[in-house]
């Protein structure tokens, strides 16, 4: 799974889900451990290989 | 005895006469994503039978389809066809179809306790390239492997396989929406996954046991491997496959992908005031395995907004879109598709 960015979107200054590209395609993932889209990209942000930037 | 009769005996005190089948669209009826994809090097779900997931690492390239092509009895079938071929695998070569399996849909098991059950695969499978296959099975909860080999005996010829796996008294399943149990249909395995003894009883997952004496698919190009009527069935005799209605089988493959664009856009109208953003909440068809990655589709029409919607508040039964108006107008309207992905 090859994810480009990463961003969190935010509502009331509370994060509740991730903006990512995934294999090019942009994307909306909610913060539960259960997506497994959720799941790699925590696992790539233990690895160090991707960051996600705070919301806007 | 009637064919009823002739079935409830076969089926006996082991399993239940509905709802036998544990894996979801084995008929390869339903394909949301789409029919076919071309250029396939890497895995994940495809433009392919809904429900059936790839594993792929440099094993060449490959088409993969909902064929037509079916034994009587069913109207499709997954289907591979290597359009770039890879004769010297790397020893992390592999390529696979696996289905994988929520632990609360197999409580009935009894997985890792004395009351072990057997479990039966069948499926029918036809390729251009005889010799010998593997099947593996893999509790994900606790890292457990039982793999078994079955032989294509004629090219280019519908065969039926059927294989049993004896329970497992070691490591319950979790009663969850997780991925607990995969089935895997190996098809290329480099040195990773053959160098050891193939692992046929249950044993702790070593990769080198789980694909022992596959043959290489991918050596030529225009080989061809199809796979259809597929049922998972606790038990050690195979039933008859358990035909389920189109309908029926749509719903169980929405709870883990729907894709609206097929016949069911989003649409939104009413007035809006330019600068304003607008929301609306939309429900899935089916609820969802758990809380969905959405992605927003084509735009079909719109007028008096500007962008892509934005999404918010998903959870497994709806999210909510946002657009931003950019007039002051009435009847303003907004229709788009989308796609909701909670797959194992």
């Amino acid at each position: 799974m090859n994810i480009t960015l990463a961003q969190y979107t935010a509502l009331d200054g509370i994060n509740e889900s991730i903006k990512a590209t995934i294999d090019g395609t942009e994307t909306s993932v909610p913060l539960d451990p259960a997506n497994r889209h959720y799941a790699e990209i925590m696992r790539q942000v233990a690895a160090g290989t991707l960051t996600i930037a705070d919301a806007d | 005895m009637s064919k009823a009769a002739e079935l409830a005996a076969l089926i006996g005190s082991q399993s239940a006469l509905s709802n036998r089948n544990l894996i979801i669209n084995g008929a390869m009826q339903v394909a949301q994503r789409g029919t076919s994809e071309t250029g396939v090097t890497s895995g994940n779900y495809k433009n392919a039978p809904d429900r059936f997931r790839l594993e792929a690492t440099s094993a060449g390239t490959w088409t993969v389809s909902q064929s037509t092509t079916a034994p009587e009895g069913f109207s499709n079938s997954y289907k591979f066809e290597c359009t770039t071929a890879n004769g010297s695998l790397s020893a992390d070569s592999k390529l696979s179809i696996l289905q994988r399996i929520e632990g609360q849909n197999l409580q009935h098991l009894k997985k890792g306790t004395s009351s072990a059950e057997s479990i039966t695969v069948s499926f029918w499978v036809r390729s251009s390239k005889t010799g010998t296959y593997i099947v593996q099975i893999k509790d994900q909860d606790n890292t457990r492997s039982y793999s078994q080999a079955y032989t294509i005996s004629s090219a280019n010829t519908w065969e039926y396989k059927t294989i049993t796996y004896a329970g497992d008294t070691t490591g319950a399943l979790d009663n969850d929406n997780g991925d607990s149990l995969r089935i895997f249909w190996w098809l290329v395995a480099g040195t990773d996954f053959t160098s050891g003894t193939l692992a046929t009883a249950w044993e702790s997952s070593t990769n080198a046991n789980r694909a022992v004496g596959q043959i290489n698919l991918a050596d030529t190009v225009g080989n061809e491997w199809q796979i259809t009527g597929v049922q998972l069935e606790v038990g050690e005799t195979a039933t008859p496959f358990e035909h389920r209605s189109y309908g029926d089988e749509l719903a169980r493959c929405q709870r883990y992908y729907e894709g609206s664009e097929l016949s069911n856009p989003i649409s939104w109208s009413g007035d809006v005031t330019n600068g304003n953003t607008y929301w609306d909440v939309i429900s899935y068809t089916v609820e969802k395995r758990a809380s969905p990655t959405i992605t927003i589709g084509t735009e079909f029409a719109k007028n008096g907004f500007s962008g892509t919607p934005s999404t918010s508040w998903i959870r497994e039964k709806s999210f909510r879109a946002s657009a931003n108006s950019n007039s002051t107008t009435n009847g303003a309207y907004f229709v788009f598709a989308f796609t909701a992905d909670a797959e194992l």
